[in-house]
């Protein structure tokens, strides 16, 4: 499968702080591929450089054919973007938003006005269209800014934590959207720092943390990496017996890893069961209630934990 | 250019239905310009003008026929009932009158006035200077009053030297052409000068078109209070026209148009459109409201038309300009409250502005104001497009000169990045 997307060496300063740090990878066509990283890792300046908004300081992407870089209008016509703010006029309707943006891309007369209908279908607003976007719910207006960005028909998606900020049931919604997408044939680039999300939509994961690309692969290959581990959380009262915990945990046979997060001793492991009764044991001797105890297969958290000792919400 | 438009188009359909705008675009000039007019007295039901009887002196110490001329004026049945003129032959005397409160202003007509201007009496020696100035002395406590006297000897002098000027180039180019003698043309401009004395060539802003069998139109103080209050309000509807540009890059809707095939000078432009269609419709709109409401006639259509589209053209020109030089959408806000106060005491929104130095006058015709309200004024009086093409076009320059200006501000702040 031929790429649609080829990143090279992609990198973008603002002075001496280096935001992306020379990131490659690429996109097949019709993959969706996650881009994983805590908030500030770079995920939205790689979106920008991607998207033609900025130049990058070093190294160049291809996409459909494209450079980034020697031809952003050709690029911007097969792209489509999610941004992470809501980026709509309040004060027009949802349909009005989305004809005044399918204007942008080129599209008009009866074919925009059918591709608007069809569009509304698609993110479920055909009944609210004719109502002004301010009295959108959050949710509502998340749909209508992932409209705005397939009205075109783009070849690639880039979708930039579409799901920050919304309820449950609006974010089911938009993940059947992307995968309903994808399985149209658009490739997706999808950000977020949910692991659940990246896990459930992508076919591949890149795990991205202070501007540099850490990990690259699929699920699957990505939790083999780190001997398929499991991890058990261990919750205290405070971050300072959760720190004494981990401590008096780190000679316990079977223990690859410990760590502390979040008034929680996290250990990985090949087997957290085995693990479990030698660990309560231990924190019994010392004097620390545990107050639940968490065991998780093997996932992309584990992974990231693993890689750079903190976890992705931290 | 359907790019262009329709952001215009977008830009103007979210300013109608910003509710605060539409107040500040339509009832508040409305509403300021009856407060005027009440206090004018125009809504007395005495006659539609408001303003009769207007005390004036003249003081004509010129022995040419220009002094006369104007006097004539001040006498002439076309002004009617608008003023009182009263003679005097002291300056002083006259001056202080005015300083009285008895009269709303003098005219004073220097002695050589008509000599200092008329070729016919030095063409000999060479091109008269013209340096022989006519005094108004207005009373500062009746500014409306004195605005009147003010535009009709500014009338009277535009009509002076408009005939200067074409009765030079054609007695030289007869000369150079010899069609006529050096030793005639004193003569010849003589019988030029004696047309302008003609009693049917009497030179005001209240002109007679009886002849068309409809009356003539009598001097409404409105016809400069409304379009002194719609381009009042006129900049505080392109200052926020700019200020969208700032509160789209805050928004993100900036840069979601930059990453689609859309180019960052067809963005510009289509902000431009947008603000110069929101500044016409409210400009049309608020003459066809004061028309409809106040019965304000507002003279020869495509004049008005004209003037309008220059307005429009140059007031957005300003917002283009305010928004290039504020970082953000409050500072707009602040900078725009700013030049629409200044630009309203500069341009004469709140009457006229002759009690201002002379070098300040001269400031204000920076502002749309001034160009656009002396215009309407003229139309209003009975003018035609030809009057006010010289408005038209400094109006014109002024909105190519301040885009020009925006889109360097925009540029050397790096507003706009491709």
């Amino acid at each position: 499968m031929s790429d649609i997307l080829e990143v090279h060496n992609l990198a973008k300063s603002y002075g001496d702080f280096k935001a992306v740090k020379g990131i490659t990878f690429g996109i097949a066509d019709g993959e969706i591929f996650s881009l994983l990283g805590p908030n500030g890792a770079g995920k939205t300046t790689t979106i920008s450089m991607l998207s033609t908004l900025f130049a990058p300081t070093s190294g160049d992407a291809s996409i459909g054919g494209h450079s980034v870089t020697q031809d952003p209008m050709a690029v911007r016509r097969i792209i489509g973007v999610v941004p992470q703010d809501l980026a709509l006029y309040e004060d027009l309707t949802g349909r009005e938003n989305l004809t005044f943006w399918g204007n942008m891309y080129g599209l008009g007369g009866a074919a925009l006005k059918a591709r608007v209908s069809e569009v509304l279908e698609q993110v479920g607003l055909t009944d609210k269209g004719n109502q002004r976007v301010k009295t959108y719910s959050g949710g509502m207006k998340r749909r209508v800014n992932i409209g705005v960005g397939l009205l075109h028909k783009p070849r690639l998606l880039f979708m930039d934590e579409p799901t920050v900020g919304i309820d449950p049931q609006s974010r089911r919604a938009i993940l059947d959207t992307v995968k309903d997408l994808n399985r149209q044939g658009m490739s997706v680039l999808y950000t977020t720092h949910y692991m659940e999300e990246a896990q459930e939509l992508s076919h591949r994961i890149g795990i991205i943390d202070h501007g540099e690309l850490i990990a690259l692969g699929s699920l699957q290959e990505l939790t083999r990496s780190i001997g398929e581990l499991e991890t058990l959380r261990l919750h205290v009262a405070e971050d300072a017996e959760a720190a004494r915990l981990a401590a008096a945990l780190q000679s316990l046979p079977g223990v690859t890893r410990v760590d502390t997060t979040d008034h929680q001793a996290v250990l990985m492991t090949p087997d957290a069961e085995e693990v479990l009764p030698a660990a309560v044991s231990k924190a019994n001797e010392i004097s620390i209630k545990i107050r639940s105890i968490d065991i998780e297969e093997p996932n992309l958290e584990a992974v990231f934990l693993n890689l750079t000792g903190r976890a992705l919400r931290d | 250019m359907k790019k262009l438009f329709t952001i215009g188009w977008k830009d103007l359909l979210l300013a109608l239905r910003d509710r605060a705008a539409l107040i500040l675009m339509f009832v508040a000039p409305l509403a300021l310009t009856l407060g005027l007019g009440l206090v004018t007295g125009r809504f007395s039901g005495q006659d539609n003008n408001g303003l009769r009887d207007i005390p004036v002196v003249l003081v004509n110490q010129d022995d040419g026929q220009l002094g006369i001329a104007l006097v004539n004026v001040f006498t002439s049945p076309e002004v009617g009932t608008l003023v009182k003129p009263i003679s005097d032959t002291d300056a002083a005397v006259a001056r202080k009158r005015v300083d009285d409160d008895k009269v709303a202003a003098a005219v004073i007509i220097p002695a050589g006035y008509s000599a200092s201007v008329i070729p016919a009496a030095n063409l000999a020696n060479g091109i008269p200077s013209g340096d022989k100035k006519i005094e108004i002395y207005v009373n500062p406590a009746q500014p409306v009053s004195a605005g009147v006297i003010r535009t009709i000897v500014d009338e009277f002098i535009a009509r002076v030297q408009v005939g200067r000027v074409s009765g030079l180039i054609v007695i030289t180019q007869l000369i150079e052409n010899g069609l006529l003698k050096p030793a005639d043309a004193t003569v010849y401009a003589q019988g030029l000068t004696d047309r302008l004395d003609a009693p049917t060539q009497s030179t005001i802003t209240v002109r007679s078109i009886s002849d068309t069998g409809t009356p003539p139109p009598t001097f409404d103080v409105l016809s400069v209070l409304a379009p002194g209050m719609a381009l009042l309000f006129l900049m505080y509807t392109v200052t926020r026209g700019g200020a969208t540009l700032l509160t789209e890059r805050d928004n993100g809707t900036l840069a979601r148009m930059l990453i689609s095939p859309t180019g960052a000078a067809q963005i510009i432009g289509g902000k431009v459109i947008g603000i110069f269609l929101t500044a016409v419709v409210q400009v049309a709109v608020l003459i066809i409201g004061s028309g409809l409401l106040f019965n304000l006639h507002w003279g020869d259509p495509i004049g008005v038309v004209a003037l309008v589209l220059a307005v429009a053209a140059s007031a957005t020109g300003w917002g283009m300009v305010i928004a290039a030089i504020a970082r953000t959408p409050a500072i707009v806000g602040s900078l725009g409250a700013a030049a629409m106060l200044m630009f309203g005491v500069l341009g004469g929104s709140f009457g006229d502005n002759f009690p201002l130095p002379d070098w300040l006058l001269t400031v204000g015709k920076i502002t749309p104001n001034a160009w656009g309200i002396k215009g309407f004024a003229r139309l209003a009086a009975g003018g035609t497009f030809a009057d006010v093409a010289p408005n038209v076009i400094a109006l014109c320059i002024m909105g190519v000169a301040l885009f020009a200006i925006s889109v360097w501000l925009f540029r050397r702040n790096g507003f706009i990045k491709q």
